[in-house]
């Protein structure tokens, strides 16, 4: 039988919205605040769901450990008190949380058993949040997951 | 089509253990989870069903009907209850969150069926703000 396995983790973080195709006004009036050349942070929830039989053995579709390790390994480690624009995934996408969403979503579509992934959800207040069903992998996901083991 | 989502708590004990199992197995597998002395959690249910609102009421389905049902094919049956020792499905299965998603579903399902209005499309249970699991009555 087929069910889904969630799990909610914290992770705070740094960001400036910046364009550098646009000009600084343009960047003013497309990102406001979020354009402070200064930066400011957020403590991001990252929702993980994963889909898959319920093993009859054990009665689950994940293992909690197995999950919590490929979310520490993947995204934890990685983003968590690190200023996002100097990330290497950032380095020419604006750190947006849609494109956090989907760098998420890279980074465990690889770093987890192949079909496992159902969504990532990132909440980056509690009145904001983004979900990604997909996303394109990453060529850095992979590096990035080849470093780290 | 409208998703309605109505949440339900209850709190209930239970642990982890596979018969089939050694005792180290079992310990090695789902930790502190496998004490057999129990544990509890307070637990939420979501439960969501979808269909079109009636011309007349524009209801999917009648909240206070959904509310009685869940508490009457659910809570009534595990709120205040052991899993593992009280719980007839839970005789034969472990109550992991996968699990007690899949029975609440079974509880639910004929009388919201039977009721020939919303379809029931996901029961979520959170067994802690952090965890949950969800089950939308696939094979």
């Amino acid at each position: 039988m087929r069910a889904y396995f969630g799990r909610r983790y914290m992770l705070s973080a740094s960001h400036r919205l910046h364009c550098d195709s646009l000009t600084p006004e343009e960047n003013r009036t497309a990102y406001g605040k979020c354009n402070n050349p200064h930066g400011h942070g957020h403590n991001y929830t990252i929702e993980v769901l994963v889909g898959g039989e319920v093993e009859q053995a054990t009665g689950m579709v994940i293992d909690l450990v197995d999950l919590d390790e490929a979310v520490k390994t993947c995204v934890i480690d990685r983003f968590d008190h690190t200023n996002l624009n100097l990330d290497p995934l950032f380095a020419s996408l604006v750190p947006t949380t849609e494109n956090l969403c989907r760098a998420i979503y890279s980074l465990l579509k690889t770093g987890l058993r192949v079909g496992l992934l159902e969504y990532v959800r990132v909440e980056e207040t509690e009145n904001n949040f983004f979900q990604c069903y997909d996303a394109p992998v990453l060529a850095e996901a992979s590096q990035a997951l080849a470093q780290a083991s | 089509m409208v998703f309605l989502t109505r949440r339900a708590t209850f709190s209930a004990a239970h642990y982890y253990w596979n018969e089939a199992w050694s005792a180290e197995k079992n310990e090695q597998v789902f930790g502190r989870c496998s004490n057999r002395n129990g544990h509890g959690h307070n637990y939420t249910l979501e439960v969501t069903v979808a269909g079109e609102p009636d011309a007349q009421t524009g209801f999917v389905v009648d909240l206070k009907w959904l509310k009685d049902a869940i508490e009457r094919e659910v809570l009534s049956a595990w709120d205040h209850r052991h899993f593992n020792l009280e719980v007839p499905e839970f005789a034969a299965a472990i109550p992991t969150t996968e699990n007690i998603a899949i029975a609440a579903w079974k509880r639910l399902e004929p009388a919201v069926r039977a009721a020939k209005g919303a379809k029931l499309t996901a029961i979520r249970v959170y067994e802690t703000p952090e965890i949950f699991a969800e089950y939308r009555g696939e094979a």
